[in-house]
């Protein structure tokens, strides 16, 4: 397939899985899809998930036959490190002008790994949320497709640099690659751009940065996931401590004026998630849930239902006003109980921030004539040959992803026929 | 084709640090196939080193020893008319090697793990036959749906707008479904603030006036025979009783009593199901979306209904508020409370939250002066852009809040008192209302009925949905359209209470699957997991004995059967996962790729030492969708892998024949391990049931080797997670040991 396909193409922006999804139904009924990622990997958020809610399975099993199906499919073909610039045309003629980032690693990579053990200098782990380092010349993660590695070149002495492209016994470093742009046309793009954890800097009150015991929800995920920066074990960033007490606090930015009006559809189930995760490593340890709603619905119910029974697990609804550093290193959570009127200091050894969803286009969305709504989120505008999947679309689940993603894929088809 | 080979060995990526290059190509060359090597295969330079055999010499079944076969696919593409087969020395032996030894010489038992892989490539590419698609004699690309509500019409309208003819079937004397009786819709745009109005006609009149769209009302499926592209549908007046209603599962034990005569024959006056109505309509796939029913909610005897007048379901009250006006005092209750604690009514899902604020603003609207709008709940379920629609309603005048547990509803004078306990008030209240509206949740047809009434051997309904509480649910996160019924897809109700939007999307998505699946077939290729794949079983019937074990065991029921029991297989509703293969005591099922023959000359082709006790072997088989991608990353990790085992990729594990396991043990393994997905009810099986078969056949053949006297666990399962590639080592360590306690096979040398 050239680059110039035929009738019927489709660009799909944004590689996660709702992207994933999109781009093989479409590519299974036959046509020619672009799948385009700015990362240099596919899988996107779900890629650095533990396990997936209510299953409790990884989500690489998922992503594997993902890209199986895209190896499989002459229809479909793929770019990193690639984002769009430009759009010109319309439904069934668009120009689309992409940019390629330099990976200054090319194909040549089988991925033995020599570069990264000559490799001296680091760069912060992006995967890993900052958790630790990373060698500059670095596979992203080990089920990274494709299975190339990456040079962080700028991060990078002139002697490692020298060094990582001597022990390239394939040819495949390659220090001067530029920048690449080309142009696409297609019938129709479906933007499939994702969500970035909310800031948790800007919910001021929980004072995010004031303690390495405060961490995220994402962070948990990779703190317990075995290709995590501690393999798995549940600790303290910072000081390694085991912890014998959590605190989650729900709704971290989401159904908030201040910050996202919508709720973030996810972080009930992954808090329960996560508690089964502590359950795994501390069967002991106290658990705080401070929360407005325990949005479990449907199926979900069943998944809450065996952590409500857990006796050492507490849940009070309230919206946490405060979170206070305490020299031991752990925190204080104050809320109110809105059903007692009590106030509530929860002093904990790990309070973990539910942080929700930002649609992850942002302004850049506009600029491209993406219709979106006064959230951020994109609007599918079949009429305008362009379509919206997974969480660029609202905030929701895998499960739901895989629908609208499914969904935007025949809208997209529709455009070409 | 006529197959000429050629051998490639890659020295690449250790390989030819850690092994004895000549070696490997000693073991190639006495497997019949003469191997050369390079020193970067997968490199420009190695492919023209590959292209140029097949130029010159007309090269056109390949074996390529190098890394896995998940990696570097398009770089070993020769094209449609090659057959590539790989032999994996990079991730299961040179990366699992540890450091070469300082003396440059090569560990004995490292070079056996490499001459078995390169044998049992060169073996495979001599089993392996280009595949010839299944084609079907002709194929209809129109698509059954079957019911007209929002899914319904939804997927109807969305796979005509894409080119395809469309039967839309509905039960009732009209289209529309529940959305015929709502007043008003949720919002479905930002700022999500105003309910909209319903616009179900307009979705009714395009259905209708679409030209590729044949619309059948008060018309039901009586039943569904036949396969993907060819599906045989009878069509009745709903209610009718036919003679070619779908036929009740009969299991091959029943079908021996009823033909005894010693039970009745639940499908007498039916045509038998494995015949074609010769009036039916040809379809090629099909869109399930026969919705929901409302939920009994009579059970909460504290609420009262069917006992207080006044106390109704959301249901009832959306057509009272459809016809004129609501009363000005109404509680919504969103939960039962006492010992259901604080989950909602069954079947809920958040649609009902939102349900409740729509109708509350009713209550508000008819009653601009005295309306009163009470929602008790006990966790408001409103997600994603549905929060706003909340967030708008809690500064609505006369529509009070709050989280609360309802303990009874009684009746008083003209009107219900309503007691609630641990509310955000901060006491026990009591108060009067003129109507108590219940959250009764969405029931889905397919909880109580067949449905899809298909005529298929295994039964007319969907399998196991007491697994997902009835709904048609495909359990895969990641795959939510997958069914067990290949070429059938649900959306709508069926799946999950949803909203319009929900609905809207997942009719979509069901549509293009659909498409998928037809198209799918007209290339003769697979759906999902295994889509594009051309291969497709094969039966030998002249040695088949009718045991059946196939028909029953097809997690797809691909499988029909004529009278006498012998299979009647239904290519395009297969998934080619091989439980069929591995099921069958005759060994009359393989694939163009995959055959009995092939895995089991694989095994053959192992060396196995009969004269040294430290070099047992185990035979370990193992799932190529989650644990054989496991043992790459723990290569990739370059952890040590056990030298005493072989490992033997297979499609799934139900795909495994027990032949292979006596194929080992016979030539002297000491041991046969299968490595395959976790099975029980979060079940990660690709093909759902295959390796919970598989589990069970080897507790089997256990017993057989116990009865020839040797140890029943020198045969054993493993579940395997994708992420559980840290832990491989140690698991097939632990099998190793106690097959070495166990001592070496003692048969083996005979």
């Amino acid at each position: 397939m050239s680059d110039t396909a035929g009738n019927g193409a489709v660009l799909v922006v944004g590689g996660g899985i709702s992207g994933l999804t999109a781009a093989l139904e479409a590519a299974e009924v036959g046509n020619d899809v672009f799948l385009i990622e700015k990362n240099s990997y596919f899988g996107g958020r779900v890629a650095q998930l533990n396990q997936y809610f209510p299953k409790l399975c990884p989500p690489t099993c998922g992503l594997e036959i993902n890209f199986k199906r895209i190896k499989d499919n002459r229809k479909i073909r793929t770019y990193t490190l690639t984002t769009v610039k430009s759009i010109s045309g319309g439904p069934g003629n668009f120009e689309v002008q992409l940019e390629t980032a330099p990976r200054y690693i090319n194909s040549n990579c089988t991925a033995c790994g020599d570069c990264a053990q000559v490799c001296t200098d680091e760069i912060e782990d992006a995967f890993n949320f900052g958790m630790g380092k990373t060698k500059a010349a670095y596979l992203p993660h080990e089920m990274a497709f494709p299975r190339r590695y990456v040079l962080a070149k700028e991060a990078c002495s002139a002697a490692c640099l020298d060094a990582v492209k001597a022990a390239c016994k394939y040819n495949a470093v390659e220090l001067d690659m530029q920048p690449k742009t080309f142009t696409l046309k297609v019938s129709s793009i479906i933007w499939s751009t994702g969500w970035n954890p909310y800031d948790a800097n800007k919910i001021t009150n929980l004072n995010y940065n004031s303690s390495q015991a405060i961490i995220t929800n994402m962070m948990m995920e990779r703190l317990a996931a075995d290709n995590g920066p501690t393999r798995g074990k549940i600790v303290r960033p910072g000081d390694n401590k085991e912890p014998a007490s959590f605190a989650f606090v729900q709704c971290a930015g989401s159904r908030d004026e201040n910050h996202l009006q919508h709720c973030s559809y996810i972080c009930c189930m992954a808090t329960f998630k996560h508690i089964s995760y502590i359950r795994s490593q501390y069967p002991d340890a106290k658990i705080y849930v401070f929360y407005i709603d325990l949005r479990t619905p449907g199926k979900y119910e069943h998944f809450r239902e065996k952590f409500m029974a857990d006796a050492n697990t507490t849940f009070i609804k309230g919206k946490v006003a405060d979170i206070v550093a305490e020299r031991d290193g752990g925190v204080t959570v104050v809320a109110e109980n809105a059903i007692t009127g009590a106030k509530v200091h929860q002093k904990v050894d790990l309070c973990v921030l539910a942080t929700g969803m930002e649609p992850a286009l942002g302004e850049q969305g506009k600029a491209l004539g993406v219709t979106m709504d006064g959230n951020g989120f994109v609007v599918s505008s079949p009429e305008k040959g362009m379509m919206s999947a997974g969480c660029a679309k609202s905030a929701v689940d895998v499960y739901s992803s895989g629908q609208s993603s499914t969904a935007a894929a025949l809208k997209a088809i529709q455009i070409g026929r | 084709m006529k197959k000429v080979y050629g051998a490639y060995l890659c020295t690449g990526c250790g390989i030819g640090n850690v092994l004895d290059v000549d070696g490997l190509k000693d073991a190639a060359a006495d497997a019949g196939i003469a191997m050369q090597d390079h020193g970067c295969l997968c490199g420009a330079d190695g492919r023209a080193f590959i292209e140029k055999d097949i130029a010159e010499k007309g090269v056109n079944t390949i074996v390529v020893c190098a890394c896995s076969p998940r990696v570097m696919q398009q770089e070993f593409n020769f094209g449609e008319q090659t057959i590539t087969v790989r032999g994996n020395l990079r991730e299961h032996v040179a990366w699992t090697a540890g450091e070469p030894k300082e003396d440059g010489s090569v560990d004995d038992f490292l070079q056996e793990m490499g001459t078995d892989y390169v044998r049992m490539a060169v073996t495979r590419a001599q089993k392996t036959e280009l595949p010839v698609p299944y084609t079907m004699e002709s194929i209809s690309k129109k698509i059954l749906v079957m019911g007209g509500g929002i899914a319904g019409l939804t997927a109807a309208k969305e796979a005509a707008k894409a080119g395809y003819a469309v039967t839309l079937v509905e039960k009732d004397a009209q289209l529309g479904g529940k959305a015929l009786g709502w007043r008003k819709m949720f919002p479905t745009a930002y700022p999500y603030s105003e309910l909209e109005s319903p616009n179900i006609q307009q979705l009714i009149a395009e259905v209708q006036g679409d030209s590729k769209i044949t619309v059948k009302t008060a018309c039901e499926v009586a039943r569904i025979g036949g396969a993907p592209g060819q599906f045989n549908v009878t069509l009745k007046a709903a209610g009718a009783v036919t003679e070619w209603d779908a036929p009740a599962k009969v299991t091959a034990d029943q079908q021996d009593l009823i033909n005894k005569g010693e039970v009745d024959d639940p499908n007498k006056g039916l045509q038998k199901y494995t015949l074609l109505n010769p009036e039916g309509e040809i379809f090629g796939a099909v869109v399930l979306a026969t919705g929901w029913k409302p939920a009994d909610v009579s059970q909460y005897e504290h609420l009262g209904y069917g006992k207080l007048t006044n106390v109704v379901t959301n249901a009832e009250f959306e057509k009272l508020a459809k016809n004129g006006k609501v009363p000005a005092r109404v509680a919504f209750v969103q939960s039962p409370g006492g010992k259901e604690n604080d989950k909602d009514f069954p079947y809920c899902n958040s649609v009902t939250s939102m349900v409740a604020l729509k109708q509350a603003n009713y209550v508000v609207e008819d009653n601009p002066v005295d309306g009163k709008a009470y929602i008790l709940y006990q966790h408001m379920r409103t997600p994603g852009n549905t929060e706003l629609f909340y967030k708008g309603m809690q500064s609505q005048d006369g529509v009070f809040m709050t989280k609360a547990a309802v303990t009874k509803v009684a009746a008083a004078g003209n009107g219900l008192t309503v007691d609630v306990e641990d509310n955000l008030l901060g006491e026990n209240l009591q108060l009067e209302v003129d109507m108590v509206v219940l959250a009764a949740g969405m029931v889905p047809t397919t909880a109580a009925e067949n449905v899809i009434n298909l005529a298929y051997r295994q039964g007319p309904a969907f399998l196991d949905l007491d697994l997902f509480d009835g709904y048609a649910d495909s359990h895969f996160i990641c795959f939510p359209y997958e069914t067990r019924r290949t070429g059938i897809y649900t959306c709508g109700g069926v799946r999950k209470a949803e909203t319009m939007e929900e609905t809207i999307d997942d009719a979509t998505g069901a549509a293009l699957k659909a498409i998928q699946c037809i198209e799918s077939a007209n290339r003769g290729v697979a759906v999902h997991p295994r889509s594009g794949d051309q291969t497709y079983p094969d039966f030998f019937f002249s040695r088949c004995t009718q045991c059946k074990r196939c028909t029953e065991e097809c997690p797809f029921g691909a499988l029909d059967d004529d009278e006498k029991g012998t299979p009647l297989p239904n290519p395009t509703r297969c998934r080619r996962c091989g439980t069929c293969m591995g099921a069958c005591p005759e060994r009359i099922i393989n694939f163009a790729d995959y055959s009995i023959d092939m895995i089991g000359s694989m095994v053959k082709s192992i060396e196995v030492p009969d004269d040294d006790e430290e070099k047992l072997r185990v035979a370990v088989f193992v799932c190529e969708n989650d644990a054989y991608p496991a043992i790459d990353m723990s290569g990739m990790h370059r952890n040590k892998i056990n030298r005493l085992v072989r490992f033997i990729p297979v499609r799934c594990l139900g795909s495994v024949n027990m032949v292979w396991i006596k194929d080992a043990m016979s030539s002297g393994m000491d041991g046969a391990l299968l490595l395959g997905c976790k099975y029980g009810d979060d079940y990660q099986c690709h093909f759902v049931k295959g390796s919970e078969i598989a589990t069970r056949r080897m507790e089997n053949i256990g017993e057989t080797l116990g009865s020839l006297g040797l140890e029943p666990e020198r045969c054993g399962v493993r579940e395997i997670a994708i992420s559980d590639y840290d832990k491989i080592p140690a698991i097939i360590d632990e099998f190793v040991e106690e097959i070495v306690a166990m001592g070496p096979n003692p048969f083996k040398g005979f």
